[in-house]
């Protein structure tokens, strides 16, 4: 049991997936319901299982576990971890908004950058973070992910990306806007010196996210059922007045309609990523 | 509350103001439309072509709203689907081509928000396009003459200048959906405009445009051959520039740079 609370949310935010905190039975240990199979779910089962419920279900994983479960042990490499954003509009409510998320994330901005070994190939990973803001995207978050793709450059690395993101954040405005096409111009230099970029879309990856990198990466991979997508389904079933297909915006859909390469579940991510690092290692530069 | 933001807002989508199609008629000679993405369909809302400025072949391209309601309905209220944008997009690699600039009038509430367009790839389109016109080789200048709705703005908005009318509004989500989300209640939406900073003084000094456009005699030949006369002069400027694609990068790269604080 003492692995297992070391490995434990440190706090409620910090646990994954749409779900009611867990519940704690007189006798067994805790349990968290499945949105997917219903089921009560040991917690000590999820969490030995990457937050993956038997059914297949994918909860939602914070960042640095999602890390830890990637790169090498010991090989992250944290960059840019000082950048975090103000409140440049002096937007309302803001700063308490942001603080009150910082103090519960224990993160100071909605995406972690470093260098990292994952299957002992170099290369720099970025990880977004649901439990702040749900991953949307503001001045530091572009500006973090834009440093990584040039440090990636300058020192001839591959960049694999886990994507997750309600949009850009709007509070900081226009500022949030251009990051996307900041974010993209980075890409391109990162792609025109020759090297690798893998995204792995994960729950949900959508509006300004999808509309710039996660979408511009040489491969392009996706967690299971995760939603991914530009406009929100909610807004576009109130804008078309029609109900939606099954399954809408879900990577099997998005995949269906080819804008994915593939699912790639999280138990094979390692093993893949891996591969494809290896693939990639003996392109000569140009 | 200062409703002075939400004032802009409605002026921007006023439907008695010129749309692109006026802007290109008047300001252009010679307009040839292209139709067409080549990969699916064509997109009324969103409409290129060829035509001269002052003589010099230019790649002319614009977000449609129409003015009637039969034609705002033709054009779907100016809010493309991908196909719109990768229409754009073919254009603006022909204009690279053919070494002619591109200049994009911009007047969308924002990219559709329906099935198809998901289908289709939305996101994909608008991320094609950021990622292009980063290193596109000819000079890009965008107006935005009405509503600048986000990233189906931008998408036709990573330029080399990027230029307001008095009362086009340029913001990351409209006031409404801002109001909604934050404040559970879209009737906050005045509110929200001010918040959001949107008008073209507050882009101005976002660092965000580097132009705002007088509205005097708009809709007159004169507000229009103004307009011509300061694009033929940007052009010239940057048709000579041997660092555009650098001075592009670095106009979008310092974006939010002074909102990050270094601990």
């Amino acid at each position: 049991m003492a692995l297992l609370n070391f490995m434990k949310p440190k706090n409620r935010l910090e646990e994954g997936g749409r779900t009611s905190a867990p519940v704690q039975r007189d006798s067994g240990e805790p349990e968290k319901k499945c949105p997917n199979c219903h089921r009560d779910i040991p917690l000590s089962r999820l969490w030995a299982n990457d937050l993956v419920c038997p059914c297949g279900y994918h909860f939602r994983m914070k960042a640095r576990q999602r890390i830890q479960m990637t790169a090498d042990r010991g090989s992250f490499h944290e960059l840019f971890s000082d950048m975090k954003s103000e409140n440049p509009l002096n937007f309302p409510g803001y700063n308490d908004k942001i603080e009150t998320v910082r103090a519960a994330s224990c993160e100071k901005e909605a995406v972690i950058c470093g260098s990292a070994l994952i299957g002992r190939q170099k290369c720099c990973l970025f990880v977004m973070e649901p439990y702040f803001m749900m991953g949307s995207m503001g001045s530091a978050v572009g500006e973090k992910i834009t440093s990584l793709f040039e440090y990636a450059v300058k020192h001839r690395l591959p960049v694999i990306g886990f994507t997750v993101s309600g949009g850009a954040r709007m509070q900081e405005g226009l500022l949030s806007l251009l990051q996307m096409a900041k974010t993209s111009a980075a890409v391109r230099r990162h792609s025109d010196a020759g090297l690798l970029y893998i995204a792995v879309l994960t729950d949900p990856t959508t509006g300004g996210v999808t509309a710039s990198f996660a979408m511009e990466a040489d491969i392009i991979l996706a967690e299971p059922g995760a939603t991914v997508g530009f406009a929100g389904a909610r807004v576009i079933e109130q804008t078309t007045k029609k109900s939606l297909p099954d399954g809408f915006q879900k990577s099997e859909f998005v995949l269906k309609h080819g804008f994915i390469d593939s699912i790639l579940p999280r138990c094979d991510q390692k093993k893949c990523l891996t591969e494809l690092l290896k693939m990639h290692s003996g392109r000569s530069p140009v | 509350m200062n409703n002075a933001a939400y004032e802009r807002v409605k002026l921007a989508r006023d439907s008695r103001r010129p749309t692109g199609l006026d802007y290109i008629n008047t300001i252009f000679h010679g307009f040839l439309e292209m139709h067409g993405d080549r990969r699916f369909a064509d997109d009324p809302a969103v409409v290129g072509g060829i035509a001269r400025l002052n003589g010099t072949p230019v790649t002319v391209i614009a977000i449609e709203k129409g003015h009637t309601a039969k034609e705002r309905t033709y054009r779907n209220f100016g809010m493309p689907h991908p196909e719109g944008y990768r229409k754009a997009l073919r254009l603006m690699k022909q204009a690279e081509k053919f070494g002619r600039p591109v200049i994009c009038f911009v007047d969308t509430a924002g990219a559709y928000c329906g099935v198809g367009a998901e289908e289709r790839g939305q996101g994909q389109a608008i991320a094609e396009n950021l990622l292009e016109m980063s290193t596109l080789c000819v000079p890009i200048i965008s107006i935005l003459i009405g509503e600048g709705g986000s990233g189906g703005a931008l998408a036709l908005a990573a330029a080399d200048r990027v230029w307001m009318m008095q009362n086009a509004v340029y913001s990351v989500i409209s006031p409404e959906g801002c109001a909604s989300i934050l404040w559970k209640d879209s009737a906050k939406a005045e509110a929200a405009a001010a918040s959001l900073k949107l008008t073209a003084e507050d882009a101005k000094s976002l660092g965000v445009i580097e132009r705002i456009l007088s509205e005097d005699d708009i809709g007159k030949r004169e507000f229009y051959d103004r307009i011509r006369i300061l694009l033929a002069e940007e052009l010239k400027e940057l048709s000579g520039d041997t660092e555009l694609t650098q001075k592009r990068y670095d106009r979008f790269r310092r974006a939010g740079t002074a909102a990050v604080m270094k601990e």
